[in-house]
């Protein structure tokens, strides 16, 4: 069984996003889990977040954005056109309910897995305020959704391309220091943006929770690859996780696990190009 | 006259040198002519022990005969009687431990080759046979089988066999379970797992692969919304156990779960070509003694490591894996570090493995296991230079049916507790067999509890209870 494509939308010059049809999936996706997919035979296991999901339409939506072999593969699929194999949904889902008030912190890509989060928090009655950083302007994602689900919304550029300038963790501080009280913040990005949230919003007592993507195969607790240092304790992101707090992970050796198959990447993107065509998809 | 040889006729193997260079399978079975010379060793006992050694029953010294006779087929459908995979069991099962253990012939000399016998008829069937297999008349009732590794395979084609509506849900791309990410190409060839599986489905048995039972669909909506009749759990130990020492989180450290899943499920050795990577480095240690360790360390030195080191803290005599695969580790050159315990990974400031720190170990008084309990030698602390440090000291079964499945009883080791004889669990219609039960165990105990397990959901289907 092959999973379909029903929707592909270009979203900035290097991300996208794509709709699926995964019913089995659909009708259990949750705002914090993930999914598996591999392209075809020759294909990685990729995890990718559920952005958005339909039960009823039995789709799943995922926003990717275009770092390696994979996400390249994924990014010259058509509508249409079908994906090997889609399994999940994966890892715990993110516990929204009982907060109140939460600014919800959004880096980059980031902002596709912190949408379906700020959506449920609004659906549940929650004050949303959201911050999204991206380098420059072209490459600003979901700004018209993120504004329907958010009571205050504030997206800055890191070179000020689109007229407000800095990091998101300058923009939550001001929040913070003009007195808005929240009961949480999550913050869903890049490492290092995750790591200066959560730097700042200890100074503050702010619980803080963030969104782990590190390398696995499975998704389910069998090859341990995902590996995250929390609170001093070994955890794996995909069955523990992929939420943690902010305040307990070992943020320098998540990063240096970051760089495990950098080099083969590289060579992947470089020398096994033009996959597509060659094997087994649609 | 039967053949009075104290040996086993041999195995051709690929040479040692050669075989540690390349993934092909290092056994290349018996000829036609090997397997009737070794077939005549058998002694046709009244008694079968050797039958006794097979937890799936095979009817030994019966495929044996047919073998002796020529009648290749006969003895393929022989064994296929009771065992739904011969061609694996006849390559991973422990046979010195079962069946060869009770040989008469092995009081004086070696026993049967019954494992290279079986593979012998499975290969012969597979190369030889076209066969239309028939569907049994469908009885109604629906089974369904979570995991598709051997216990769950061997339960679905015996259900199918009766006429059970049987699907079998895999979390994995691919079916085969262990058989496909965990034993190594060269040991088990993905063809032939994959050749017996579509056996299994000619019978009429679904297999959906990419469903997750515990996230995807749970154990109750099984029963409430899919109408399943009854529920074998046959999931596996599929969650590595690490060491808990320093160093374990650094770049260059696999649990053995997952290098060999790179391996051998999705064909790391063929990157660029299969875009999933692995790294290896120079020297590569092996933590553990058992056959995963020995499988790991084995596609390390295919890979290209120059020294692989098993690292294991009691003897050789206490190695738990399969003496056959001790055997082969060594003449492909894995070096063995005996009597030494890890005590903590070192990393560069990159966070990659530099080295790894041991302590030497002396073996005391015999422990609970009746194995002698290693001691750790104070101030005998080394240093192995090392880049890739692979963990293989066990697994235990995945948390995730456990968790999401309210009044399943499990153990104090995640195990689901399940009865001996019928893998009933404490959940009317739910059964459960295999290293979900009883922790990282073999094969063909899995393929025994599956087989188990079919015959009681049988008896309870048909009883209406």
């Amino acid at each position: 069984m092959a999973y379909k494509i029903v929707k592909k939308r270009v979203l900035s010059s290097q991300v996208f996003l794509m709709e699926i049809e995964a019913p089995l999936v659909a009708k259990k996706a949750q705002p914090g889990q993930f999914i598996i997919l591999r392209i075809d035979e020759y294909g990685e296991r990729v995890p990718f977040t559920v952005a958005d999901f339909d039960a009823e339409k039995g789709t799943v939506t995922i926003i990717v954005q275009v770092v390696g072999k994979t996400t390249q593969d994924l990014s010259k699929l058509e509508e249409g056109e079908t994906i090997l194999d889609f399994a999940g949904p994966l890892g715990l889902p993110t516990h929204l309910e009982g907060l109140k008030k939460v600014a919800v912190i959004g880096g980059g890509l980031g902002t596709a897995i912190a949408y379906p989060q700020a959506k449920k928090l609004h659906s549940l009655g929650a004050e949303v305020h959201a911050v999204l950083g991206f380098r420059d302007k072209t490459l600003i994602i979901l700004e018209n959704e993120m504004h329907n689900v958010s009571d205050k919304l504030i997206v800055t550029t890191d070179d000020g391309s689109n007229g407000i300038k800095g990091f998101v963790t300058d923009r939550l501080k001001e929040l913070i220091d003009s007195g808005e009280k929240y009961d949480a913040v999550i913050a869903i990005g890049p490492l290092v943006m995750m790591r200066a949230v959560s730097n700042l919003t200890k100074e503050y007592g702010i619980k803080t929770i963030v969104s782990m993507n590190p390398v696995m195969i499975d998704g389910t607790g069998m090859c341990g690859g995902c590996r995250v240092v929390v609170g001093g304790e070994t955890r794996f992101a995909c069955v523990d996780g992929p939420d943690f707090d902010g305040h307990q992970i070992d943020w320098q050796a998540a990063l240096n696990r970051q760089m495990m198959f950098k080099e083969h990447e590289k060579r992947a993107c470089e020398e096994g190009h033009c996959r597509i065509g060659r094997g087994s998809h649609a | 006259m039967p053949n009075m040889s104290l040996k086993k006729t041999v195995m051709p193997e690929q040479a040692p040198n050669v075989r540690n260079k390349n993934f092909l399978e290092v056994a290349t079975g018996y000829t036609e002519e090997m397997a009737r010379e070794e077939a005549e060793r058998c002694l046709n006992c009244k008694h079968k022990p050797c039958m006794e050694g097979c937890p799936v029953g095979v009817k030994i010294p019966e495929f044996i005969e047919l073998i002796a006779k020529g009648d290749f087929e006969g003895a393929y459908q022989k064994i296929k009687e009771t065992n739904a995979l011969p061609a694996v069991c006849g390559r991973v099962c422990p046979q010195e431990t079962q069946c060869e253990a009770k040989c008469v012939r092995a009081i004086k000399g070696e026993s049967v080759a019954i494992g290279r016998l079986e593979r012998f008829a499975a290969d012969w069937h597979m190369k030889n046979v076209d066969e239309k297999i028939e569907k049994p008349l469908p009885n109604g009732k629906k089974v369904a089988v979570v995991g598709s590794g051997p216990s769950g395979l061997t339960c679905a084609g015996d259900l199918a066999k009766k006429g059970y509506d049987v699907t079998v849900f895999e979390a994995f791309h691919t079916a085969g379970g262990v058989l496909m990410y965990g034993i190594p190409e060269f040991r088990l060839p993905k063809e032939i797992v994959q050749k017996e599986i579509a056996t299994l489905k000619d019978l009429g048995v679904k297999i959906k692969t990419n469903v997750i039972i515990g996230k995807t669909i749970l154990i109750d909506e099984l029963m409430d919304e899919y109408g399943f009749d009854a529920i074998y759990i046959g999931s596996g130990a599929g969650l590595p156990s690490f060491m808990g020492i320093e160093g374990e989180s650094l770049n260059g450290v696999y649990s053995a779960n997952e290098f060999l899943t790179r391996i051998n499920l999705m064909k790391a050795y063929e990157f660029p070509n299969y875009d999933t990577p692995i790294y290896i480095g120079k020297n590569v240690a092996v933590l553990g003694g058992g056959n995963v360790a020995m499988d790991a360390a084995r596609c390390a030195k295919r890979l290209g490591a120059e020294n692989v080191y098993i690292v294991y803290r009691r003897g050789m005599d206490e190695l738990p894996a399969r003496a056959e695969e001790v055997h082969h580790a060594e003449e492909e050159g894995i070096i063995f570090k005996l009597l030494s315990n890890p005590t903590k990974i070192i990393g560069n400031e990159q966070g990659w493995v530099v080295g790894m720190e041991c302590i030497q170990m002396q073996l005391g008084e015999p422990d609970e296991s009746g194995r002698r309990r290693p001691v750790p030698q104070e101030g005998s602390e080394y240093v192995m230079d090392v880049e890739t440090v692979i963990v293989a000291i066990g697994q235990t079964p995945n948390p995730l049916i456990k968790a999401t499945t309210k009044g399943l009883e499990t153990n104090k080791r995640g195990c689901i507790v399940a009865d001996e004889a019928t893998g009933a669990t404490s959940l009317k219609g739910v059964y459960a067999g295999g290293d979900v039960v009883t922790g990282a165990a073999t094969v063909i105990l899995a393929m025994g509890a599956g087989k188990a397990a079919a015959e009681a959901i049988d008896n309870s289907l048909r009883s209406g209870e």
